[in-house]
């Protein structure tokens, strides 16, 4: 199926989604990984509040480079999720509903997923100057610190994407592999 | 001796960066789309035709294919009758590196320690391969390599008695673990043979040959055809979901080695296969 979704999303929207599934998403996405998913833990280890509010959003793994002048972000293709695998159960905890990535997440990632029905996202990897056209706003809300690895919100239209692992725990990169695999 | 002024040296790097990170080979570009036409999942083909159509855009707006423009890997063959002139090889080298990533609006993604991360905020270091070779030339191959694939790359120091068999068994496992984090298809780069350290420049420096290009060795040669073709049929395909695009080139480089040890380091790259050389 091919779905046009509005952020922040809906328990209906998530609930509906299968791992196959085409996605084009309008709307707010924030961008954080390695450094910035880090700090975020450490806040609220600490007892405080995250720079922008979790419920119903996503987070986009992206370090993006420079934007040139005239432009509103540089190349924005996905990183590898598995880093932030050890920081990503707390964030849906508190509310978090879907993630962009590319790769396989671990074990622990896709229980929480289940128990706070959240989606998984495949961006294309080294898709990034395609990916940049569908990013119409985009704004260092915190850590500016930490350069490409701030966090920014950014606003997307028909961002492509695809459900790789659903919130009932179906994955595309179990099921697509073992259909074209053929070892002895 | 020939003179060569350390500014020619920092006006080709940082040209080179450019170069390197907006436009996609054609070699990789036409590899890539003679496996779109052969791919058989539909989710597949459809990926291969954006990262085609996202070369065109990187190359017309000449923005990065990818936004990790990578830790900035330097080959340098020196000539042993040349005289660099007006400061040293290597700060050149990083100077170069430094005006490239900020002219050209590429990411910065060195950290300064390994545990205490701070962003060097130009790049640098580079990673400088000397080699001194006979002649008056200087030779620069600029290799950005990004770490989704990097991470994947692994060394095995197999006992000989592994032979021939055992080496391919540790290649193909790489690329199967590899999956979807190396950005499939990937370009995998092998070193056998040598020490704990030659094996993966081996490796690094087998990343540069053009896809396609077989080595002139007959068994390795064959070696890497029968390793495309095994690599092609683990089911991990574009982007890991599934397909029998998974590898566009395995590439082997061979080295004597030790009576007592087999090292075979495989340095998994991406479809951002990426390097840019000149001759000075
Ligand atoms: S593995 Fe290659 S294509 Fe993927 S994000 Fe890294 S540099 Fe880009």
């Amino acid at each position: 199926m091919v779905y046009n979704l509005e952020t922040p999303l809906t328990e209906e929207a998530v609930g509906m989604l299968k791992a196959g599934d085409k996605v084009l998403l309008t709307g707010v996405v924030y961008t954080g990984r390695d450094a910035a998913h880090k700090k975020m833990v450490e806040q609220l280890e600490r007892g405080e509040s995250l720079p922008f509010d979790l419920h119903g959003n996503i987070l986009y793994y992206v370090g993006p480079t420079p934007a040139k002048p005239g432009q509103v972000i540089g190349s924005a293709g996905p990183t590898t999720s598995y880093r932030m695998d050890a920081y990503a159960p707390v964030l849906m905890d508190r509310g978090l509903k879907g993630m962009i990535g590319k790769g396989d997440r671990n074990r622990a990632v896709v229980e929480s997923m289940i128990k706070n029905q959240v989606v998984y996202f495949g961006a294309v990897g080294g898709a990034a100057a395609l990916i940049a056209s569908a990013i119409e706003e985009a704004e260092v809300i915190a850590y500016e610190e930490l350069g490409t690895e701030a966090v920014r919100k950014l606003k997307v239209r028909n961002f492509p994407v695809t459900v790789v692992i659903d919130a009932q725990g179906g994955n595309l990169y179990e099921t697509e592999k073992a259909k074209y695999r053929n070892v002895e | 001796m020939r003179e060569i002024s350390v500014d020619t040296i920092i006006e080709k790097l940082s040209w080179m960066c450019i170069e390197a990170n907006c436009r996609l080979n054609s070699d990789i570009h036409n590899a890539i789309r003679t496996c779109k036409d052969k791919e058989r999942s539909e989710i597949g083909r459809d990926i291969l035709e954006q990262l085609l159509e996202n070369a065109d855009i990187a190359k017309k707006e000449m923005m990065p294919i990818c936004q990790d423009t990578g830790m900035a890997i330097v080959f340098c063959e020196v000539g042993q009758e040349v005289r660099i002139t007006g400061g040293s090889l290597t700060d050149a080298i990083n100077e170069g590196i430094r005006q490239g990533y900020e002219k050209g609006y590429l990411r910065k993604s060195v950290v300064k320690d390994p545990f205490f991360r701070e962003n060097t905020g130009d790049n640098t270091p580079a990673i400088i391969h000397y080699d001194i070779v006979p002649g008056d030339k200087v030779k620069l191959i600029l290799a950005p390599k990004g770490f989704g694939s990097e991470n994947m790359s692994r060394i095995h120091m197999l006992a000989p008695s592994d032979g021939m068999e055992g080496a391919k068994r540790v290649i193909l496992e790489t690329i199967d673990q590899a999956g979807g984090n190396a950005c499939p298809p990937m370009v995998v780069g092998v070193g056998i043979g040598g020490s704990f350290e030659k094996a993966p420049q081996l490796a690094k420096k087998a990343l540069l040959r053009p896809v396609g290009e077989g080595s002139p060795i007959g068994y390795v040669r064959e070696m890497e055809q029968e390793l495309l073709e095994k690599a092609n049929k683990l089911g991990v395909g574009p982007q890991g979901l599934g397909g029998i695009t998974t590898a566009l080139a395995v590439h082997i480089e061979t080295f004597p080695t030790h009576i007592a040890g087999l090292p075979v380091a495989i340095n998994i790259s991406c479809h951002v296969t990426r390097h840019a050389e000149c001759e000075i």
